[in-house]
């Protein structure tokens, strides 16, 4: 029982990360119809950005601003330089030419910081709280929770209660009329694009100091657990991402704590595999939106 | 209607009159491969024999490839796992009947494409639903999963150091001194010429004409009488097929299996390879399995030749290729997204526009 109590804990933390990132796939989805899959790539070249300025100023959080700023700035030169130009007749260009930007990626961050793993430091302690001789969360964890909900109350407000949030929604809905009626349509979709950069980073800058460490190819596996998360919920729904985030870490932390961290990432495709074929719409999307 | 009907026997013929002469131009070609290779294998000192043997196992995968996502319009980025399945077929196989002549390894390599062929078809099944991105996030998953397999199943495919494969040495036949690398370079364009002969002949059937149809037009397919969801699967399991051949082709060449020689990438530089050549293309798909080959390759001796330090060298030897590829992905996407194949399309109608003009 304490070990259910303690991975289930463990579970919401990573389920909380992976939230963050499915979401930041989401804003793109939603924005652009494109599911980057260059996400997982941009978050690996800003947290490199973000620990070689900590480590070179000897302050995190300056690091940890710089990984976010570098989201935004390479979200919306990703979206600027090569997005914009993708001929969108085929939904395969759009997953092509990420794959392509995950190869430079990757071949930079390899040239620049060579091909081995990094350790990465956390900015709180990561040991677990012990509570009636329960292990239960770590400082680190608690970090993970308040930046993520913090990330997503941002979001909602950004959204709901302002009025880029209303240009961009128009944007994505309605490209043509929001253009006639003065929306920059363009802009929004490099604003998306920013922000979905900048949250994925987050992501990053919050999973990397687990057990991922540094390296090129750190995010493959997460982004995979992301893209699951997100389409549990349906790659249409915000809320069906954080909710498919929470599931999938909850998957992810019984598995590898109960049959070992090697079948964490089978367990993964199992769940992929089953809800696209059992419930192709997601929990919370509609099944339209498969077929596009 | 009983004038059509008259008349429809006698179409018939026809049709198969042009289907032989097309067998027999690919037969004609392929034997022409055939002799160029085993000139070249002459010609060509052991280490290019080694790297002609690989393009021949590559070839196997890009022109499998080729058909299910230039044809069949489905992506897949699993076909280095789909690989990984043909290679520890043929690993595990091989093994078992080493030293029983050479006839073991036919039957490992016929073993490596049902197995192969076999999970293509569990993954094609699910395929066949999905579209687009999500059918690429579920073949990354596939390909993501390789090494968690190898590890989690360790006492079969011993985890991350993998298996080595037992390879009888060239038929005596062949001299005492035949060359490793030249026999090789044979076993792997054997494999990679009937695996062309076979994929050529299928697109050119009726069911060929089924993959475009289904991927131009998914209803319209339909109408016609097609069944969608079956040429999708049977796609996907014929390039699964090919995929498990080249898989089992490139154990044979490095006489060792390990998840790390499946990585992501593979399926990335695959999927380059492709489209590069132009997507659906099988002589594109030999351009690009060539250039799988020889861009490292070139890459190589070029940081050999800049005046950096050993660590840096290292560094841009393994990764330069990648940076190369990417970029020359993203450029021929924006640039030419129907693959350098749209190119030739594009002359004609340059050369229409030139009078029109002067007109």
């Amino acid at each position: 029982m304490d070990r259910f109590i303690f991975l289930t804990f463990d579970g919401l933390s990573r389920g909380a990360v992976y939230a963050a990132f499915a979401l930041s796939l989401v804003l793109i989805w939603r924005a652009a119809r494109i599911v980057n899959f260059a996400q997982g790539a941009m978050a690996v070249a800003t947290a490199y950005a973000g620990y070689s300025v900590a480590t070179a100023t000897g302050s995190y959080w300056l690091g940890f601003a710089v990984a976010l700023v570098g989201g935004l700035l390479l979200g919306a030169g990703v979206e600027r330089v090569v997005m914009r130009f993708v001929d969108h007749s085929s939904p395969l260009n759009g997953v092509v030419v990420a794959l392509g930007l995950v190869l430079v990626i990757q071949a930079v961050l390899g040239m620049i910081y060579g091909n081995e793993f990094r350790p990465a430091g956390a900015p709180f302690s990561r040991d677990a709280f012990v509570v009636g001789g329960v292990a239960l969360l770590s400082r680190f964890d608690l970090w993970v929770f308040a930046a993520v909900i913090a990330v997503v109350a941002l979001l909602v407000l950004l959204f709901t209660r302002t009025a880029v949030g209303l240009r961009m929604r128009a944007a994505a809905f309605a490209p043509d009329v929001s253009r006639l009626l003065g929306v920059n349509v363009g802009g929004m979709l490099t604003l998306g694009w920013a922000l979905a950069a900048a949250v994925g980073s987050l992501a990053g800058m919050l999973v990397i100091p687990t057990e991922l460490g540094l390296h090129p190819n750190a995010m493959d596996i997460v982004f995979v657990s992301a893209f699951t998360a997100a389409v549990v919920g349906g790659l249409d729904s915000a809320i069906g991402a954080v909710v498919g985030g929470v599931i999938v870490g909850l998957l992810l932390s019984y598995v590898s704590g109960y049959l070992g961290a090697t079948v964490a990432p089978i367990a993964v495709l199992v769940l992929l595999l089953v809800v696209l074929l059992g419930r192709p719409g997601g929990l919370f999307g509609s099944v339209k939106a498969r077929a596009a | 209607m009983t004038d059509l009907r008259e008349r429809a026997p006698a179409k018939v013929p026809t049709e198969k009159g042009k289907n032989a002469l097309s067998l027999y131009r690919h037969l004609a070609l392929m034997l022409l491969g055939a002799v160029v290779i085993l000139a070249l294998s002459y010609a060509l000192p052991p280490f290019r024999n080694y790297q002609l043997a690989t393009v021949g196992a590559y070839l196997c995968v890009t022109a499998g490839l080729t058909v299910l996502t230039g044809l069949n319009g489905q992506l897949s980025l699993g076909h280095g796992a789909l690989m990984a399945v043909g290679a520890y077929t043929l690993a595990m196989t091989q093994n078992k009947l080493a030293g029983q002549g050479q006839w073991t390894l036919l039957v490992a390599v016929l073993a490596a494409i049902v197995v192969t062929t076999a999970v293509g078809a569990v993954v094609g099944l699910a395929a066949a639903r999905l579209r687009g991105p999500y059918l690429a996030g579920l073949t990354l998953a596939v390909a993501v999963v390789v090494p968690a397999i190898a590890s989690t199943f360790d006492t079969t495919f011993n985890s991350d150091q993998g298996l080595s494969v037992s390879v009888d040495p060239p038929p005596l036949a062949l001299g005492y001194d035949f060359p490793y690398e030249r026999w090789q370079a044979w076993l792997a364009w054997a494999g990679a010429l009937v695996t062309l002969l076979f994929l050529a002949n299928l697109v050119r059937s009726r069911f060929g004409r089924n993959l475009t149809a289904v991927r131009d037009d998914e209803a319209a397919a339909r109408l016609a009488g097609i069944n969608v969801a079956r040429t999708q699967v049977m796609a996907f399991v014929v390039s699964a097929a090919c995929a498990g051949l080249g898989g089992a082709l490139i154990a044979v060449l490095s006489q060792s299996v390990s998840p790390g020689a499946f990585p992501l990438t593979l399926s990335l530089f695959l999927l380059m390879a492709i489209v590069i050549g132009g997507l659906g293309s099988l002589a594109g798909a030999l351009w690009g399995a060539v250039l799988l080959v020889v861009l490292p390759a070139t890459t190589h001796s070029l940081t050999d030749s800049f005046d950096v330090s050993a660590a840096v060298a290292q560094r841009l030897e393994g990764n330069l290729p990648l940076a190369i590829f990417g970029v020359v992905l993203i450029v021929v996407m924006l640039a030419f997204p129907g693959g350098i194949a749209s190119l030739k399309k594009f002359l004609p109608n340059a050369k229409k526009l030139l009078p029109k003009r002067k007109a």
